[in-house]
């Protein structure tokens, strides 16, 4: 069952018509319907193309967090081979809302991680809806040491509303656990490349994107807070957080422009979640060329590249 | 005693008979005695009934804890104010500068250098009267600023916090300043020198995530909010209602959080006295 987004009712509504079309062609073979279907998918396309060229951030965010949208999960699945998932921060749990583990992309070894979701309910619960706990990060920075140690480089997909925000994650140190996620990837001698895939929610997300390279998804957002959260302490109330969207700069594009990320990936008409195949090859090319141009430098020039790279971050508004 | 206070302090006021302004007593916000101003001063804004810790602006926390209270405040280099032109029911430019004119400075964030118990200390102090103390580009810059006059000074850096966290009007340009923060304190680092940190009331979201929770030695001040997600987040998200002592100083310690917890009167003499030993200087007579 494909699930529409609230501005997406002309599509679902030319999509029903033309599934009773179809029904109807297969019924009534005397009948061909073939020209109509053929002429309701154009209409359908032109739609798609003409809604997706012009989303609104606040939309944006909706296409981020489609729930069809490909999870660290499915990305692993297309284009990690030999997958070891690893699993525990060694302290204290394993925490489901970060997937870590070693695998080939495309003959490379890499130690890849990143927030995961869930599909379904049950997963969803399980991992805590892509909330991770300080175990959750203790476990990344764990990974991305062990990466260091073997020269593996490491690819982090961005994906979570942001840090569990609950009592235990509180009194377990989620705080410091991100502060010491940041650090870790700072210092780490091996390449670090991530992508924003879907949600990049605050120091949640922050925590495991300090990057030699960054890149977003054509759709996905990164901001310090949620529009909602924005909304609901600026405004008073979370029901302006279409403005807030608007006001958090927080799309690909916007980010791009302010030079905060490296490149923008491309989705496929209509959304990643429409074409899966399509953003996966996106990806995987993005990785490859990315790991390609990071393989020639040497640890020291790596690190040193990656802490400019935030130095220079938002020294364009410093005036001199 | 205390009731007895109470009744009789405003007493003498009424009985003095003399026109005294209104600011020369202070009702505690958390036991709501009242309290001289000049006793308040002299007790560094801590209540003399209830122990209760004041914030304080960041050039009333210098210059009580360098040496004769005097500091050299290193000045911080301009930022663009609003470059994203953010506008909620107010312009963030408006906000800005309404803070700016209430404080006289750019940014709440100071950084100065001076002496305490006679060690050269680099500070990194931050202000939670301006704009809640938020984290933005400029608060960035000075934590930059102050890891390389610490290097440059061969001193110790002391980051004393007090905020709500990232500065949400300056979005991802804010976002960033965590990344940035730790950089600067792990120069401090590699260069071989302490980095402590005080945090005070309060000490929550990107800062805490940050710079706040990477001190070689983390001083908290009693009852000072420390923490991630705020208290009405997470009641929200659980819909259960925290425990009584939750992300106070005291809770933090308890579970490992912080090294020390003290009063504000020896705050200074704490942060000497590990300094000294890191140093590998004698005590101090
Ligand atoms: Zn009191």
């Amino acid at each position: 069952m494909r699930h529409f987004l609230d501005f997406e009712k002309p599509l679902y509504e030319l999509e029903a018509r033309i599934e009773e079309l179809r029904n109807l062609n297969e019924q009534e073979g005397g009948v061909n319907l073939a020209d109509d279907i053929l002429k309701l998918r154009e209409k359908a396309n032109r739609f798609l193309e003409e809604t997706y060229a012009q989303l609104s951030p606040w939309q944006k965010v909706q296409v981020a967090r489609h729930p069809q949208r490909p999870h660290t999960s499915d990305y692993i699945a297309a284009l990690v081979d030999g997958f070891v998932p690893l699993a525990g921060d060694r302290n204290y749990a394993e925490d489901p809302a970060i997937l870590c583990g070693l695998g080939y992309l495309d003959h490379h070894p890499v130690c890849i991680l990143g927030h995961e979701k869930g599909k379904d309910t049950e997963q969803r619960v399980a991992c805590n809806f892509g909330m991770p706990k300080p175990e959750g990060y203790r476990k990344a920075a764990r990974m991305m040491t062990l990466a260091g140690r073997f020269q593996l480089p490491i690819l982090t997909l961005v994906d979570t509303a942001g840090a569990d925000p609950g009592v235990q994650s509180e009194e377990r140190g989620q705080a410091e656990a991100i502060a010491n996620a940041i650090e870790t990837c700072l210092n780490v001698p091996t390449p670090i490349i991530s992508i924003i895939c879907g949600e990049g929610g605050s120091g949640g997300a922050i925590a495991i994107a300090i990057a030699n390279k960054i890149f977003m998804l054509e759709h996905a957002v990164y901001s310090v807070i949620s529009p909602e959260g924005c909304s609901s302490i600026l405004w008073g109330n979370a029901s302006k957080h279409k403005t807030a969207a608007e006001n958090l700069k927080m799309t690909a594009q916007d980010l791009k422009k302010m030079n905060l990320i490296d490149d923008i990936i491309p989705e496929p008409l209509g959304g990643a979640h429409r074409k899966k195949k399509t953003i996966y090859h996106n990806v995987k090319q993005t990785l490859l060329q990315a790991l390609e141009e990071l393989a020639p430098l040497d640890s020291e020039t790596l690190q040193q590249q990656r802490t400019q790279k935030f130095i220079d971050q938002t020294r364009q508004f410093v005036k001199n | 005693m205390n009731w007895l206070r109470n009744l009789v302090r405003p007493k003498i006021r009424a009985i003095s008979g003399r026109d005294i302004p209104e600011d020369l007593w202070i009702r505690c916000n958390n036991c709501s005695q009242m309290i001289f101003h000049s006793e308040l001063t002299a007790n560094l804004h801590v209540c003399p009934h209830c122990q209760h810790h004041r914030r304080l602006t960041a050039s009333q926390r210098l210059s009580i804890l360098f040496d004769d209270k005097r500091y050299e405040e290193i000045p911080l280099p301009k930022v663009h104010s609003d470059p994203l032109q953010f506008r909620d029911v107010k312009r963030y430019s408006d906000r800005l500068k309404d803070a700016q004119q209430k404080a006289k400075r750019t940014d709440g964030t100071i950084v100065a250098r001076g002496t305490i118990d006679d060690i050269l200390v680099v500070s990194v102090c931050m202000d939670f009267s301006f704009l809640g103390g938020s984290m933005g580009m400029s608060c960035g810059e000075a934590i930059l600023l102050a890891s390389q006059t610490a290097i440059d000074s061969k001193a110790p850096l002391l980051a004393i916090c007090a905020s709500g966290g990232a500065r949400m009007q300056e979005s991802m340009l804010s976002l960033v300043q965590m990344p940035r923060s730790v950089i600067a304190i792990n120069r401090v680092k590699q260069a071989g020198l302490p980095y402590l940190t005080l945090l005070t009331d309060p000490t929550t979201g990107g800062v805490s995530a940050s710079f706040a929770m990477l001190g070689d030695v983390a001083i908290a001040e009693p009852g000072a909010t420390i923490g991630f997600a705020g208290k009405r987040v997470i009641e929200e998200t659980t819909k259960q209602k925290t425990p009584d002592e939750f992300q106070t100083a005291e809770s933090l310690m308890k579970h490992g959080m912080v090294d020390v917890v003290t009063h504000r009167k020896n705050v200074k003499k704490t942060i000497a006295q590990v300094l000294r030993i890191m140093l590998k200087r004698a005590p101090n007579a």
